[in-house]
């Protein structure tokens, strides 16, 4: 079976994330009131065979423990498609 | 006489400034493109700056799995040098061979300008001709060079004395920390001081055109060292 992956990598919470910041500078700037404690982070698709949603997901993890996140400056979540 | 391996990976730019500079200390430097497996019994390997893969993903995260790093990985265990310059720093550290991460700089803009360094470490492959608290001054040249880990890696850093050199606080005269590293950290190394890592680039600080000449240092104490191993 072939499964749809979504990877959501994020930097990790307390680590000073300038991207955040300057986006959050920048929609103030627009008059976007309220618009706070903004992060970036980056997300990635991809599609993994494998017997089942069990497995799937397992594997899309390594991918994230390997290589997808670094695991001293991010935290990911892994979401599969129904 | 050395012999020094300079690994290009595509997107490697300052591997010509790294093979001049080994070239000035009398090593006999040659290049190793990133699919080969054999470093030639190289004594020292340097991963040389650059934008390795164009840093997609992260900076070094694709390079870190090239065919040649794992010969780099038993070339470091068996005691040989290794040397990671700013985009090699970057994969040394995606290769777990030194601790820590480079992220995007604080103030997110590319940072090219000399820094002033304090000397941290000289017990060291890339060290051992300076004292320990000399001041070098060598440039920069980088987007992604803060240097992070968690409080309990940093603490662990610093009491194996494995900070190489740090970013000289602000100051009169003083070209200080460009990018918000933890602790000014600029460069690390293992316990051992076979493996190192520089953000800065005492390649472009050797020559009487360039603004310093106190990168020489690095490549005299890599001239210096002796092999604690038989050439694999």
């Amino acid at each position: 079976m072939s499964f749809r992956i979504h990877v959501r990598v994020m930097p990790r919470v307390g680590l000073l994330d300038p991207q955040g910041q300057a986006v959050e500078h920048a929609l103030g700037a627009l008059g976007f009131s309220g618009a706070g404690a903004v992060r970036v982070g980056r997300a990635i698709e991809l599609t993994v065979s494998a017997a089942s949603r069990d497995e799937a997901e397992a594997r899309a993890r390594q991918m994230c423990d390997r290589l997808l996140a670094n695991p001293v400056t991010e935290d990911y979540s892994v979401e599969i498609e129904d | 006489m050395q012999r020094v391996a300079v690994v290009r990976f595509p997107g490697s730019n300052r591997d010509l400034d790294a093979v001049l500079a080994a070239e000035r200390v009398g090593s006999e430097a040659y290049y190793v493109w990133h699919r080969e497996t054999d470093l030639q019994q190289a004594d020292v390997v340097i991963l040389p700056g650059g934008f390795s893969y164009g840093d997609y993903l992260r900076s070094g995260a694709i390079a870190r799995f090239s065919p040649v790093m794992g010969a780099i990985q038993r070339h470091a265990a068996d005691g040989g040098a290794v040397i990671g310059i700013c985009n090699g720093f970057q994969i040394l550290c995606e290769a777990g061979l030194l601790p820590g991460a480079l992220v995007r700089n604080a103030r997110l803009s590319f940072v090219a300008k000399p820094v002033d360094l304090r000397i941290e470490r000289t017990s060291t492959v890339f060290t051992n001709a300076f004292s320990k608290g000399a001041k070098v001054r060598v440039p920069v040249a980088h987007g992604d060079g803060r240097f992070v880990a968690d409080a309990a890696t940093l603490d662990r850093i610093e009491a194996e004395d494995c900070v190489l050199v740090r970013y000289l606080p602000a100051g009169t005269g003083i070209e200080p920390n460009p990018n918000g590293s933890d602790r000014d950290i600029g460069g690390v190394c293992n316990p051992a001081g076979n493996v190192v890592g520089l953000m800065p680039h005492p390649e472009n600080a050797v020559d009487a055109l360039q603004d310093s000449q106190t990168g020489r240092g690095f490549f005299d104490s890599m001239a210096a060292w002796q092999p604690l191993v038989a050439r694999g």
